[in-house]
């Protein structure tokens, strides 16, 4: 079951604004698939290994070679508002960042 | 309507010429695509100069090898540099990519012609190509149901002749499922095996760029291509590329597991019959034919659409209206350019996924989703090890059922994450697998089966595909292309 | 009532490799806005991160140099927000498998050295810049060149207990990742940046009270004023019968206040989860061992060293070791000169003082260490006296000439010839007769007058030394009659 708060709460956190039907909704989809995901409950977690990375690190890293980087007229055309050197964004009127 | 390796020879013995197969391909397109709405961008000037390119190359007498010449067609969410890449996403339109896919760059050294960019549901999320911001694409089989996703303009592309080639891309069975609903072959390669750099990021542990093509010898030629180590990848296997070979036609000495768990209740009976055929065959080609067990596998679709959820809301974190793709009108400070640029920009189950995943890792949940999913992880990779250790490859369904009508599943979301219970075993342990046409439905629907093998052991997939193609063999041509031109 | 501070500080050191973290965009400063960025740190749709393996290299070393536990396998973790300077929505970082656990820092407070706990250090990127406009009205301008630099994070025990103890940590930490080559640690720069915890408790009491955290701390002066401001606040709270709130607050230096950074309740679940696109960073025996050999002296045991063996004064060990090339420097001119005592004088005296009012760097300083020692040599042998030599070395500052020509030319050589200095004291004494007789009736300290008077019949180049000797030996034999 998730309430329509929970549902809210995680909008905020990915950024997501939504109408009223849409919490509703999703409130109902998402409670249907995370009772089926309890299905892991089943799964031992206690012992036994964590599958983080299927991949094994084998390879050297990346040697400290500078290497070509964009033209900055490039980046800035691809943003919907800039000048010639910076992209913008509308002011922050809330202390963001981390 | 020729595969890959057919047309490689027709090239190389100058019976005709690469700007020939993409006159014929782009006819193709403005023939089928109203019809079918594969394509979301067609790129006939960078296709013809690079055709030309080719038959210039060949004229040189310069040895070529086997994609020289060949068109293909790449899913919109690899990207191309100086090509729209939209992910089928409202808030990719009209996104240009500055660089391009090691993918693309390899196919271009290797001389094949890049076409145009391909439809698939939004973000890859989903398994029918009923979700792009752009569309639905439909099965050329049968056009009122669905081609599979979410590379169902990759698989569409190939099974109606548009292209003999196409690339999609895997994330829970995103190639395989299109590829056995479209008659036509795909490949998920072992996770690691081709570079993901231009892929747009979905479930990160998951993904992986697959081949789609009317044959087996058409995706190994592919595949040789372009797998193997890529620097600007740190997930990419340093393992050599071998020349991926399709077979002798004997399967002697081989050992066939027949997954248990995949062929009981809720397996439609056509289905179910296309993979006793297929052992059939298997066994008079000469191989053993065991039984074998992923105990754990019946988890797979929770640990997917945790695992594959979580990464994917923080890969689609970066679309935020701020340096690239869609910005919200009127928006008056960031909160509200992230929010609006966001709601407006993603479908609905894009933003599901996100949901899911913020959920998952959200304060207070890591430990009862997330982590629970990396144990299971862990027990179903394990479970696929003990597998190979009986047998040489798995055969199984593809998906429990064949295609079906457009609209049947889009009201329950949980019922289309079902669709890929079979698939996501493999993504979730990195082996690599593939689908092989195998038969169809009374009604003319194509049904693949599923092969898979062990991690970076593509060679002895193929080598089996290979072999039991030529008995099977190879998938149906869509009534709507027989009607045209062959 | 007695109320104890306690601080623990989070300090981000940006590491010195060519390129970012990530990718190969070169790292530098102060390059025009957003002209070293690729599709990696520019965040672009199907980008991926590799991991740089020098900033690895420096990272372990600022590990191994910190005494920590290296651990032999560690993992990248994404810490998810959304921030117009950080182009994924999410940083890469390290959460709960960092690069190393434990390790402490030494620092020295009223001549005291103690050891400071750390919790971990972990390897991460930076972020880019904002540039907000002025009256939070208009657009804020995005940067992204020191985006995915790459940094390492020290984070310490709550363990110390005062601000200068704060102002002595950070000074530590600076002149040792400047020692070890992995940063400049200059705060002015910001390539080193600080936020303290700070709180308070009764004095005795072990369990810690709320903590807060300040940001924007620009400087070691701002870190101590800020830590002394803020554990006041929260003791006149307490007082008062209030409670802390565990809050990030903003210094602001100016009016020297702290004040809340507005922010959303949950802006802070950073949902980590371990980065799919970058495995394990596993640091094997090889690495270990290469990376410690290395490892310079560091500070405080080459400060120890310097006062040994020059036999130098612990405060000017201290000065002369307050960056790796002013110790290199002095280190080659002390040996060169023979004598660490003359050599730590003349650093600490004229060198100091020029480089300070010429605002150079030990490294932009004109005058040859060979130069310097030829001077020092003159003044040993008696050739100049040492304000003479005060005046060459301004010359040789000024001019890049060598002393000898500048001696020669400005007519600056001692008058050391005893018979010279004799024929001048003579004189001295014929004309100061009351002054003799002075001298001669019991009133010795009028000596030093009298070597004034040959000093100045000199022009200042008689040897004082000698002059003295010859004038007192004349005096007291009663010469000339």
């Amino acid at each position: 079951m998730v309430t329509r708060e929970q549902v809210r709460h995680v909008a905020r956190l990915a950024k997501l604004s939504l109408a009223p039907e849409e919490v509703e909704r999703l409130a109902g989809q998402l409670g249907e698939i995370l009772d089926y995901i309890a299905l892991l409950d089943e799964v031992e977690s206690d012992t036994g290994e964590e599958l983080t990375h299927v991949a094994v690190p084998e390879r050297p890293l990346r040697a400290d070679e500078p290497g070509a980087c964009l033209p900055r007229p490039e980046i800035l055309a691809l943003a919907p508002r800039a000048d010639d050197e910076t992209m913008h964004v509308p002011p922050v009127l809330d202390g963001g960042g981390a | 309507m020729r595969p890959v390796g057919e047309l490689a020879g027709a090239l190389a013995r100058g019976e005709i010429g690469s700007l020939e197969l993409v006159e014929d391909s782009l006819a193709r397109i403005r023939e089928l695509d109203p019809k079918l709405h594969v394509f979301l961008h067609v790129d006939e000037a960078g296709a013809r100069e690079a055709a030309d390119r080719s038959d210039a190359r060949r004229a040189r007498g310069e040895t070529l090898g086997p994609l020289d010449g060949i068109p293909y067609a790449l899913k919109d969410n690899i990207v191309a540099r100086g090509l729209p890449s939209t992910c089928a996403s409202r808030i990719l339109e009209g996104f240009v990519s500055p660089y391009d896919a090691t993918l693309v760059t390899r196919l271009r050294d290797a001389g094949a012609v890049l076409v145009g960019k391909v439809n698939l549901d939004e973000f890859a999320m989903g398994s029918s190509n009923e979700h792009s911001a752009f569309g639905l694409t439909r099965n050329p089989h049968e056009t009122s149901h669905v081609p599979g996703g979410s590379s169902g303009g990759s698989c569409a592309a190939v099974a109606s002749g548009m292209v003999p080639l196409a690339f999609g891309s895997e994330t829970g069975g995103s190639v395989r499922l299109p590829a056995s609903f479209c008659g036509v072959v795909g490949l998920k390669p072992s996770y690691g095996r081709v570079s993901r750099y231009g892929l747009v990021a979905f479930g990160s542990s998951l993904d992986q760029i697959g081949p789609v093509a009317r044959t087996v010898q058409g995706v190994a030629d592919a595949l040789s291509i372009v797998a193997g180590l890529d620097p600007r990848d740190a997930t990419t296997a340093t393992a050599p590329v071998p020349r991926y070979e399709t077979g002798d036609d004997s399967l002697l000495g081989k050992r066939v597991g027949v997954i248990r768990e995949l062929l009981g209740e809720g397996v439609d009976p056509e289905v179910g019959e296309c993979v006793r055929r297929a052992a059939n065959e298997c066994e008079k080609l000469g191989a053993r034919l065991v039984d074998v067990s992923l105990p754990h596998a019946k988890y797979g679709v929770a640990v997917y659409y945790v695992v594959s959820s979580a990464e994917a809301s923080s890969n689609l974190a970066r679309f935020d209206g701020a340096r690239y793709g869609y910005r919200a009108p009127g928006v008056r400070d960031l909160e509200e350019l992230y929010t609006e640029s966001r709601s407006q920009g993603f479908g609905d189950e894009v933003k599901r996924r996100i949901m899911i995943g913020t959920f998952a890792l959200s304060s207070g949940y890591y430990d009862a989703y997330y982590g629970r999913a990396m144990h299971a992880r862990a027990l179903i990779r394990d479970d696929f090890a003990r597998a190979f250790e009986a047998a040489d490859v798995l055969l199984s369904p593809v998906s429990p059922t064949p295609s079906f009508r457009i609209g049947d599943r889009m009201e329950d979301p949980l019922a289309m994450y079902l669709t890929d219970a079979m698939t996501i075993p493999a993504n979730l342990a990195g082996v690599p697998a593939l689908s092989l046409p195998a038969g169809a439905t009374s009604s003319g629907l194509p049904i693949g089966v599923q092969l898979q093998a062990p991690y970076l052991r593509e060679d002895v997939l193929l080598e089996v595909a290979g072999s039991l193609e030529g008995a099977l063999g190879w998938g149906p041509l869509p009534a709507l292309v027989a009607e045209g031109a062959a | 009532m007695s109320w104890e501070t306690v601080i623990g500080l989070e300090v981000h050191v940006q590491l010195n490799t060519r390129t970012k973290a990530f990718c190969a965009c070169p790292n530098r400063f102060g390059d025009p806005p957003n002209t070293n960025v690729c599709p990696v740190c520019l965040g672009l749709p199907g980008a991926l991160p590799v991991l740089n393996d020098r900033a690895v290299d420096m990272a372990l070393m600022a590990a191994i140099a910190l005494e920590c536990e290296v651990q032999d396998t560690s993992i990248f973790a994404r810490k998810n927000y959304f921030y117009p300077d950080l182009p994924k929505g999410y940083q890469i970082s390290q959460f709960d498998r960092p690069l190393a656990l434990g390790g402490r820092v030494p620092i020295e407070v009223d001549g005291e050295r103690r050891q400071v706990a750390l919790v971990r250090i972990h390897l991460e990127e930076d972020a880019g810049k904002s540039l907000h406009a002025e009256g939070d009205r208009g657009d804020t301008r995005i940067d992204l060149n020191r985006c995915g630099t790459p940094l390492i994070e020290i984070v310490s025990e709550p363990d110390l207990r005062r601000p200068e103890e704060a102002g002595a940590y950070l000074e530590s930490l600076r002149r040792i990742v400047q020692y070890l080559g992995v940063s400049d640690g200059d705060m002015s720069q910001g390539s080193l940046r600080c936020d303290a915890n700070v709180s308070v408790r009764r004095l005795g009491e072990t369990v810690l009270g709320t903590k807060t955290e300040v940001k924007n701390l620009n400087s070691i002066k701002a870190v101590e004023r800020a830590i002394g401001v803020e554990s006041a606040r929260q003791a006149a709270l307490l007082e008062a019968g209030g409670k802390v709130v565990q809050t990030t607050l903003l210094w602001d230096d100016k009016s020297a206040t702290v004040r809340p950074m507005r922010s959303k309740e949950d802006a802070h679940d950073y949902r980590y989860f371990p980065e799919p696109d970058l495995l394990p960073l596993v640091l094997d025996h090889a690495r270990k061992k290469r990376v410690r050999a290395e490892i310079p002296e560091l500070p405080f045991a080459r400060r120890d060293r310097f006062a040994a063996q020059y036999g130098i004064p612990a405060y000017d060990a201290g000065v002369l070791t307050a960056s790796k090339d002013m110790a290199d420097w002095f280190e080659r001119f002390a040996t060169d000169a023979g004598d660490g005592k003359t050599a730590s004088n003349w650093a600490m005296g004229e060198v100091l003082r020029t480089l300070k009012e010429k605002a150079w760097t030990i490294a932009e300083f004109p005058v040859s260490i060979d130069g310097l020692v030829e001077l020092l040599k003159m003044v040993q042998a008696g050739t100049i006296s040492g304000s003479a030599a005060k005046t060459v070395f301004a010359r040789m500052v000024d001019t890049g000439r060598a002393a000898p020509e500048l001696v020669e030319e400005e007519g600056l050589a001692q008058i050391s010839d005893s018979s010279e200095v004799v024929a001048i004291v003579d004189e001295v004494i014929a004309g100061h007769p009351e002054q003799v007789a002075s001298f001669r009736n019991g009133k010795e300290q009028i000596l030093g007058f009298l070597v004034g008077q040959v000093m100045k019949a000199s022009r200042g180049k008689a040897n004082p030394q000698l002059a003295k000797e010859i004038l007192h030996d004349r005096l007291k034999s009663g010469h000339p009659a």
